[in-house]
């Protein structure tokens, strides 16, 4: 059993492995055609009717749901995962608690831009004004991105310092916290949560033409626009000064410092990064649902998170991307397993791990790291 | 309103009471740490299967008490030996657990030397596979079962009123403790276990096998794992498949309290976790013990970043 697993992954690694190499030797322009054409399949996604292909689709099956809806889901969770790539893959950080960065966006503009909110209903009284005053959509952005960087620097500034494996377990205290005080507290809507979110049209409402709370699809292209961005930013971000600080921090904090890159505040740096991105997913994705409660913020949702991350591939934004896409679209396909959907989803995780470490689509900067450990593994292990 | 308001009466009056109450908490949280610092000290990994290895337990104290029989507050010939069977059929059976994970799980990367983020992540889909299992063949609500020791009030000192559950689960957690200290820090396994966390590489050189010694703590810490099980039965009297999950999560941060591979730590991490929840919850309200756990192990690795009693499974001796 073992044996014949292995063989099929050393089928595959040798299969995806020259369809990287094959990639990178193609001419410039070839890859650029390559890329648009793909971009323009993503765009073309939700509306997806080729024959054939549609069996592809989550409304294929019964009580299925809405595709368009599905899609939006799969990129912010691609969102997620590169933001959560940011401080896994890249700066090597062991965050369990991501969903509380994601929480912190989503009840940004719960809290802010909704009129149902308690403190935006405390501001209508300290201030005197109407009752259909919040704050508006397009403020909401920045002010979520801020508070959550913020969080991320509360977070990082007494836990950096500390030894990996206890980061792990401080943040994913964290990320309950977040969730307890979101649950517990009177100014947070408590276990009712908030209701009435904002989306760039305003408050919910029937008249929203575009974003609107039953088409997705609108929603869904707004997702894929800001992931495209995000492709981006992020990869400059990587080969910024910064990126390469992250690298060296992962690679050999001890050495780095000696060379000057300051492990402490480049670490931060990664959390408060890290963190936006996820603050901006918790926004979009309170956005669209116009409505969030606690339980949406589970710890085992983090670590869905993480999991997404080192089973695409982490420090490889097409690795992650995938990872995101296979673990949010997969249960949602396979419906009828409902049952079965996490336990198959834990032995997958297994059995990738076992037989991938590097992940789906590896780094391979990081596939080189693995390579040098296994050889300085002892003999008699 | 239901905000944060602190009740200092509800705490003081009841000072003693609210201590036993943490202490008997805290031994099953100390029973449950002993098993991630074994792992850690030795392989410095985070185990995190190993709540599935206690929720396990539970589930084999409640399938033995029902093969036996098990009715509310028996006999105490029966009530003895309910106990015996619990305990022996949680500990077997969660100890078995517990060597197949590192078997399944661990051993390949360890061969790989791969980096302790994999180990994590195998760990955590093992953990979802095993209680994902349970929920499945369990069903997903909460599973009760009978009330074998009937709670009653053994002596009163001041107005601290001590009850039989919680001399038993304190006394249980305190005995396995003592045993296993003894077993690592006198008996040859446990030299070997030592040899392994202060060096392994020096270690396999002096003879000691590495496997067997990995095995061999994976094996203690589902022994106490299982007798974890058996005690929280008895205080709480239902489990459910992810019982674990918290508990575990708790389990760990006791064990990185008391400073994690260190055996007395974990004793220490657990008690005061306990004591410190259930002041946590007088004070304030149930709702936010969580958080005040989370708050005072962030407190405490803040000032003493290798945990109150340092990590040190290697030098256990001293």
């Amino acid at each position: 059993m073992t044996e014949t697993l292995r063989q099929i992954n050393e089928r595959r690694r040798h299969v995806t492995g020259g369809i990287g190499e094959r990639w990178r030797a193609l001419p410039k322009w070839q890859r650029a055609i390559g890329i648009l054409a793909f971009v323009g399949f993503l765009y073309y996604l939700p509306l997806l009717g080729i024959p054939g292909l549609t069996w592809f689709r989550t409304d294929s099956i019964p009580q299925g749901n809405n595709w368009a809806g599905v899609l939006f889901l799969c990129a912010i969770y691609v969102l997620v995962a590169f933001g959560l790539n940011i401080v896994i893959g890249l700066a090597g950080l062991l965050d369990l608690g991501y969903v509380g960065f994601f929480a912190v966006g989503a009840y940004s503009v719960a809290l802010f831009g909704s009129t149902q909110s308690p403190v935006v209903e405390g501001l209508q009284n300290r201030f005197g004004l109407s009752q259909d005053w919040a704050v508006a959509w397009a403020i909401c952005l920045p002010l979520a991105i801020l508070l959550t960087m913020i969080s991320g620097v509360l977070l990082g500034w007494p836990t950096l310092r500390l030894r990996g494996d206890y980061l792990a377990i401080v943040t994913l205290g964290f990320g309950e916290i977040i969730r307890i005080i979101a649950r517990n507290s009177d100014w947070t809507g408590g276990p009712q949560g908030i209701a009435a979110i904002p989306g760039p049209q305003g408050a919910p409402s029937p008249d929203n033409e575009i974003f609107g709370l039953i088409d997705a699809k609108p929603w869904y292209w707004l997702v894929l626009s800001v992931v495209i961005l995000m492709v981006f930013a992020v990869r400059r971000l990587e080969n910024s000064r910064v990126g390469r600080a992250w690298l060296a921090i992962r690679e050999d904090e001890d050495a780095a410092a000696v060379m000057g890159v300051s492990g402490f505040k480049f670490k931060l740096w990664a959390f408060a990064m890290g963190a936006a991105l996820g603050g901006l997913s918790g926004f979009l994705f309170a956005s669209r649902g116009g409505f969030i409660e606690p339980t949406q913020f589970s710890a085992q949702l983090s670590i869905l998170f993480v999991a997404m991350v080192v089973a695409g591939g982490a420090g490889n934004m097409a690795g992650v991307a995938l990872g995101a896409f296979l673990l949010a679209y997969l249960p949602e396909r396979f419906r009828d397993f409902s049952q079965y959907r996490t336990l198959v989803f834990g032995a997958a995780l297994v059995l990738v791990m076992l037989f991938a470490p590097q992940g789906l689509i590896p780094s391979r900067r990081r596939a080189r790291e693995l390579k040098d450990r296994a050889k300085e593994a002892p003999a008699n292990v | 309103m239901k905000g944060i308001f602190v009740d200092f009466d509800a705490l003081f009056g009841h000072l003693g009471q609210h201590t036993v109450d943490g202490l008997s908490k805290g031994s099953i949280y100390a029973l449950v740490a002993l098993g991630y610092t074994l792992v850690y000290g030795v392989l410095r990994l985070i185990n995190f299967a190993h709540s599935e290895v206690f929720m396990i337990g539970t589930f084999t104290v409640v399938g033995t008490w029902s093969v036996l029989g098990a009715t509310d507050s028996p006999a105490i010939g029966t009530v003895i030996l309910l106990l015996l069977a619990g305990l022996v059929a949680a500990a077997a059976v969660s100890g078995a657990t517990a060597v197949a994970v590192e078997r399944v799980a661990y051993r390949r990367l360890r061969r790989m030397n791969a980096p302790p983020l994999i180990f994590l992540i195998t760990a955590i889909g093992l953990s979802l596979v095993l209680s994902e299992a349970f929920g499945i063949w369990q069903g997903r609500l909460v599973k009760g079962m009978p009330t074998v020791i009937e709670r009653s009030v053994l002596f009163t000192i001041g107005n601290t009123e001590v009850t039989n559950v919680q001399v038993i689960t304190v006394l249980a957690a305190l005995i396995m403790m003592f045993g296993l200290d003894v077993f690592i820090n006198r008996t040859r396994y446990g030299r070997g276990v030592r040899a392994v966390a202060q060096d392994p590489d020096t270690a396999a050189l002096m003879g000691v096998n590495k496997d067997r010694v990995i095995a061999l703590i994976f094996l203690l810490g589902g022994l106490l794992a299982g007798a974890a099980a058996l005690l929280y039965c008895v205080r709480y009297g239902n489990t459910r498949f992810n019982v674990g999950f918290v508990l575990g999560l708790k389990a760990f941060t006791a064990a990185v309290l008391g400073g994690i591979g260190n055996l007395r730590g974990a004793l220490l991490g657990g008690l005061l976790l306990g004591v410190v929840e259930v002041y946590a919850a007088t004070l304030t309200s149930s709702a936010w013990e969580d958080v005040a756990a989370f708050v005072v192990l962030v407190v405490v690795l803040l000032f003493r970043p290798t945990g109150l009693l340092g990590e040190s499974l290697g030098r256990a001796r001293a």
